[in-house]
């Protein structure tokens, strides 16, 4: 059977389902009285015309780095984990609870401790699941969304009852010591003379997604490991025959999964905020399946639809600022483009493929 | 290069525009959104009070995410907007480090004190109005029990509570006030469905009289107060309206007027902490032509009797934030 070349895939494919979307978001923004072209001018412009604004897309697009590649490893074993929000939220509780047990006398101390603190407890939500998976045949989909409302009561009742500050009325941990302080971006540039927004939330953690992003490629493609879990990924009997154990590819895909969700605080928890508050993941976990399957599970591509999606919630938020579209309208926008890209795919993917082989076929005439 | 053209004349675009807006005033409105019936629609009613009066305009936005609460309050101050209010206690956090960076902005934040000198904290003295529609509970009730609904178990909220049982047990020592809190999470602000859970069973225990301080909750609480053929009483916004002859009064809160006197002020903004209360007609007891039929005439005087005596400070109604501790109950 003739297929498309690999560009078409990998490229023309999601380039095709963007544009779409963003045809249907001019027309929703049209719809509404408003210049579609100002409003791409203000996204654009907001997201990426300042460093401030850059700061913002790259703290966003950390977020959903390590969320995407999370969703990422678990698909790569076939299994769908959309759990990421519970882990990234138990994250945020093992980074607090490093950050606040000792007092930091530097960053370069307290950001692998806070690194295994994360990582810890986001595998540890994550292990729950993949054990019922893997001995019990529940499956994960059904209880890694369960997990994400326990995950959110348990982290409720903490911060009222245990983290919270007395007499405060936020529920939020209390702030984290000096020197658990991550470098943003203005501070990491400044020796090199660069000149960057010194408030803006872009830190150190998005240098710790990039690095993560590097050693999910080698897991996966250049490891023993990796090889497992793409083979019980692509056939679990194949796989058993071979001598793989699908129980423990099962747990441990799924622990490396939770981990890298966990990872998350660094960023949002220790990085921006700098104290726990309720509902820190924002959703971000939930957006890292739009952004596993826009980028095809494979690194490169994680990486730029995570760059997509902080683009897309900067820009959003430049739009409401700015433009007085409504914060549901920009929500509405996000979704579109998550439905083009992630939902949608056989939609562009088949008229493609039948133009390719089409194309081929006259080729092979010509020959 | 055309493509850097577009982008070099949109951000003259967008300067242009951020310097024709320079020093209308800016309002935040926290997560709940600005159309919630309750606290941050109040905030809104008083800027569009302003708007419609002054015939100025001004800038809103509604936020999507907390890690924007900085980022709205740096945008706006960066484009001229000045004064910037904000809605809600959440933003106190954000304006510690955003107001210390722009000394020439004004800002003003409403149910938080925040010390900062180019800031206006509005708090409200709120359990001086629950005391009021306490004792407006203890005449309505023929038993001697009433019961409070309150959303998310905050001290806030428990300020409400032990002003309604004082006021309460001014009338009626020996009754019972019960309370329940809907939650310990931000849900506990909307969640209708458990608010008339609980006040059904605070029925069943001879609650006959059910003061909600719950937000999108206690309109649960008032629906099955008229269901349940008790007596509700509503909160921050006049709610009497919504169960006419349920609704024994509201204990409104007038989060307009901190708006709208804010916007008023402008730039010139007096800064500090701002108490409203009974005095200022901050907080009160509404009557109007939906529940008249409810007040008795010696309810009336018990209430204006109290009013008088507790601006004049012969009556202090203990705080519960002073030192989380209440003595009615």
């Amino acid at each position: 059977m003739n297929k498309m070349p690999k560009w078409a895939d990998a490229v023309l494919i999601p380039l095709i389902s963007i544009l779409l979307a963003f045809f249907f978001s001019g027309l929703v923004i049209w719809a509404i009285g408003k210049d579609p072209v100002v409003a791409i001018k203000t996204m654009v412009q907001g997201a990426f015309g300042s460093t401030s604004g850059i700061s913002y897309t790259l703290y966003y697009a950390t977020n959903f780095i390590f969320t995407g590649l999370a969703v990422a490893v678990a698909y790569h074993a076939r299994l769908f984990n959309i759990g990421g929000e519970g882990q990234a939220m138990l994250g945020g509780l093992g980074v607090t609870l490093v950050c606040l047990a000792v007092p930091w006398p530097h960053w370069t101390l307290a950001l692998p401790a806070a690194m295994i603190g994360g990582a810890l407890f986001g595998a540890a939500w994550a292990f729950i699941p993949a054990w019922l998976q893997a001995k019990r045949g529940s499956h994960i989909v059904i209880t890694t969304i369960m997990f994400n409302y326990i995950g959110a009561a348990l982290l409720g009742y903490l911060l009222t009852k245990v983290l919270k500050v007395p007499g405060s009325m936020l529920t939020e941990s209390a702030r984290f010591p000096e020197g658990a302080h991550l470098p943003n971006f203005s501070e990491i540039l400044a020796p090199f003379g660069i000149n960057f927004s010194p408030n803006a939330p872009a830190n150190m953690a998005f240098f710790v997604a990039l690095l993560c992003t590097f050693l999910f490629w080698i897991l996966i493609w250049k490891t023993r490991l990796g090889y497992e879990i793409r083979a019980y990924g692509q056939s679990e009997t194949a796989a058993k025959y071979a001598g793989i154990n699908p129980s423990r590819i099962v747990i441990i895909a799924m622990l490396i999964s939770g981990g890298l969700a966990g990872l998350m605080a660094i960023n949002n928890v220790m990085g921006e905020a700098e104290r726990l508050i309720d509902n820190a993941v924002e959703g971000a976990g939930f957006i890292g399946i739009a952004v596993a399957l826009m980028g095809r599970n494979h690194p490169i591509g994680i990486l730029l639809a995570a760059l997509l999606f902080g683009f897309l919630y900067q820009g959003g938020a430049e739009l409401s600022f700015w433009e007085s579209i409504p914060r549901e309208l920009v929500v509405v926008i996000q979704a579109l483009v998550i439905m083009f890209t992630g939902a949608l795919d056989n939609m562009v993917r088949m008229p493609l493929e039948k133009l390719f082989v089409a194309l081929g076929k006259n080729k092979k005439k010509e020959a | 290069m055309t493509l850097k053209t577009t982008f070099l004349g949109a951000a003259a675009a967008l300067a242009l525009t951020s310097g024709a807006a320079l020093a209308d005033p800016a309002i935040i409105f926290d997560l709940g959104g600005k159309f919630d019936k309750s606290f941050n629609e109040s905030s809104y009613n008083g800027a569009e009070r302003w708007k419609a009066e002054t015939g100025g305009s001004y800038r809103d936005v509604e936020l999507q995410s907390d890690a924007q609460r900085e980022q709205a309050l740096r945008r706006f101050a960066e484009n001229g907007f000045n004064p910037i209010i904000m809605a809600g206690f959440s933003f106190a956090t954000a304006l510690e480090t955003v107001a210390a960076d722009f000394p020439d902005t004004k800002f003003a934040i409403i149910d938080m004190v925040v010390d900062a000198p180019n800031v206006r904290s509005v708090v409200f003295n709120e359990h001086e109005g629950s005391y009021l529609v306490g004792i407006a509970a203890a005449y309505a009730a023929e038993g001697d029990t009433v019961s409070f609904v309150g959303g998310m178990d905050i001290p806030l909220i428990s300020k409400f509570a032990c002003g309604y049982a004082q006021g309460f047990k001014s009338v009626k020592p020996e009754g019972e006030v019960i309370v329940n809190m809907t939650g310990t999470t931000p849900a506990a602000w909307n969640d209708p469905v458990k608010g008339g859970e609980l006040t059904r069973a605070q029925k069943a225990a001879g609650s006959e009289v059910v003061f909600a301080a719950a937000g999108g909750t206690g309109l649960g609480v008032l629906q099955t107060a008229a269901d349940e053929d008790m007596l509700a009483i509503g909160v921050d916004s006049n709610q009497n309206y919504l169960q006419p002859g349920h609704v024994l009064t509201s204990m409104v809160k007038r989060v307009d007027n901190a708006v709208y006197d804010a916007f008023m002020q402008g730039e010139d903004l007096e800064t500090g902490i701002f108490v409203m209360g009974l005095a200022n007609e901050g907080v009160g007891a509404a009557i109007d032509e939906y529940n008249e039929a409810l007040i008795t005439p010696e309810m009336k005087a018990a209430m204006d009797d109290a009013t008088a005596k507790i601006i004049s400070g012969e009556v202090v109604v203990h705080d519960y934030m002073s030192d989380e501790t209440c003595p009615a109950y």
